[in-house]
């Protein structure tokens, strides 16, 4: 990252908004993360394993995980968000399911259903992201075999630059580009890959480059979260 | 399995104990409330914690226009979403009458009592209203919700300020926040009281919650008036009882007042 770009908050082209990460912020659950990134704060919860309903969604081989993404009404900006399910948390679980699941090992509960459930408190871009984010430690925390952590980040281009970690005000630029990704850091393999927005083949690639250390700092936040709840 | 921790909590009540150490009229000590806590997106936003028990609480406000009957009043709206987040006893779908419940006593609490004006919420009669919407999400179950949540709603509302409002263009402008208040003219704040098999219990775990025989919840004022009841749980209830249940909850309003 050579190129001196100019952002809105002083940011550098790679330089992520403050984080903050927290695991076991839910006495009660078997698994619970906070992740703040900016202004923008998850929070995760892990239930199950239980049954899954409907039957015919169970896998006979393994349990399946079923991921809740939640705006709180009172948590976007401008107009109060309705509560319930929308078309796009139907997505965002999907997407969120897809995320995780390379990095996580449920076979020793067959036909079961492992929920993780976020709400967001506040957003300011980048929501799916800190979800997922905020979910692999929940996870880890409650004790699934995992054999890697996921962290996720939105990288992106603003005026034909590449940048990490869209804030809202950035996002909203007509030129922006978002492309949400999430990674397995240490395989350093990409589990969701998402993009809003025209790009060349060129920047796409930097972006998704520019992912990889900055997925990795992430990363390093969510362990010592995790090690912190169990020293 | 139900029935031994039933019992067991029957046997502890009549030896005045509880399962964490408390006495049965002993509120948990460890109150707070933080306000602000979503302070880019809300209005008016709170966390409340009593114990563990962890609520948080915001306030959107909207242009909308009046009800036919009250041409120049405002309007209020409570929510409350008992989502697995807080609880293994939550299950996902439509709400469930338990979080209805809880949202509509603390919404007769506040209107019944007058402690919005109504009135100072119109922008242009017939045509311009200010629609309060508040919404409690609790955060960790470990008991007494429904007074968490009536704080946490209340702590939200007098967090709230009203972001600017072009009367020439309609437009409510989110990003800028005046420095006006909600109109709140007085604080009502729930008590619940439980009774269990003959004793009475006030801020109760979730195990005592699944036993009670009957729950009593009063609202008061900042006079000591009170503004809401509900009565809850199969159990019925002596006029002695209701006697000895509200001066329990009175006696501990001001525990939770102080909080704010």
């Amino acid at each position: 990252m050579s190129k001196k770009i100019k952002r809105h908050d002083g940011r550098a082209a790679d330089d992520m908004r403050a984080m903050e990460a927290k695991v076991g912020v839910v006495p009660n659950a078997k698994g619970s993360a906070m992740f703040k990134i900016g202004k923008t704060i998850a929070v995760a919860v892990v239930r199950g394993p239980k049954k899954l309903h409907p039957k015919f969604l169970q896998d006979p081989e393994s349990g399946k995980l079923r991921c809740f993404y939640n705006m709180i009404s009172f948590s976007g900006s401008g107009d109060r968000v309705r509560p319930g399910p929308s078309r796009r948390s139907k997505e965002i679980n999907l997407v969120m399911e897809n995320a995780l699941a390379p990095a996580l090992d449920l076979t020793a509960f067959p036909g079961s259903a492992v929920e993780v459930h976020v709400n967001l408190i506040q957003t300011d871009a980048g929501t799916r992201c800190a979800a997922i984010t905020a979910a692999a430690m929940a996870l880890a925390d409650a004790g699934f075999r995992m054999k890697d952590l996921v962290s996720a980040v939105a990288v992106g281009s603003i005026n034909g630059n590449v940048v990490a970690d869209l804030d809202k005000t950035e996002e909203d630029i007509s030129d922006a580009v978002d492309i949400p990704i999430a990674m397995m850091p240490n395989e350093e393999k990409v589990t969701l890959l998402q993009l809003d927005g025209k790009i060349t083949q060129e920047a796409l690639l930097e972006a998704v480059e520019l992912a990889k250390p900055v997925c990795k700092k992430i990363a390093e936040l969510q362990r010592k979260a995790i090690t912190e709840r169990y020293q | 399995m139900a029935k031994v921790i039933k019992e067991h909590i029957h046997s502890l009540l009549e030896k005045g104990l509880r399962q964490d150490g408390r006495k049965l009229l002993d509120y948990r000590k460890d109150i707070s409330v933080e306000y602000g806590i979503s302070p880019k997106s809300a209005e008016g936003s709170a966390r409340v914690r009593i114990g563990e028990t962890e609520v948080v609480a915001g306030v959107k406000l909207g242009m909308s226009t009046p009800y036919p009957d009250q041409q120049d009043s405002g309007s209020i709206m409570f929510g409350a979403e008992l989502s697995p987040i807080a609880s293994d006893r939550f299950e996902m779908g439509p709400p469930s009458i338990e979080s209805i419940e809880i949202a509509r006593v603390v919404d007769r609490g506040i209107r019944e009592s007058g402690a919005i004006d109504f009135k100072k919420l119109c922008v242009k009669k017939g045509e311009k209203v200010w629609q309060i919407c508040v919404d409690m999400y609790p955060i960790n179950d470990a008991g007494n919700l429904r007074d968490a949540c009536s704080l946490a709603a209340l702590a939200a509302m007098k967090d709230a300020k009203f972001p600017e409002f072009d009367k020439v263009t309609g437009i409510v402008n989110y990003e800028k926040k005046t420095k006006t208040s909600l109109p709140l003219t007085d604080e009502p704040i729930e008590v619940t009281v439980l009774k269990i098999n003959n004793d009475f219990v006030i801020d109760p775990s979730c195990e005592e919650e699944e036993f009670l025989d009957a729950r009593l919840t009063t609202a008061f004022l900042k006079d000591g008036a009170i503004c809401a009841m509900q009565k809850g749980g199969k159990g019925a209830l002596s006029t002695e009882d209701i006697g000895k249940m509200v001066k329990i909850a009175s006696d501990n309003v001001k525990l939770l007042r102080k909080a704010l």
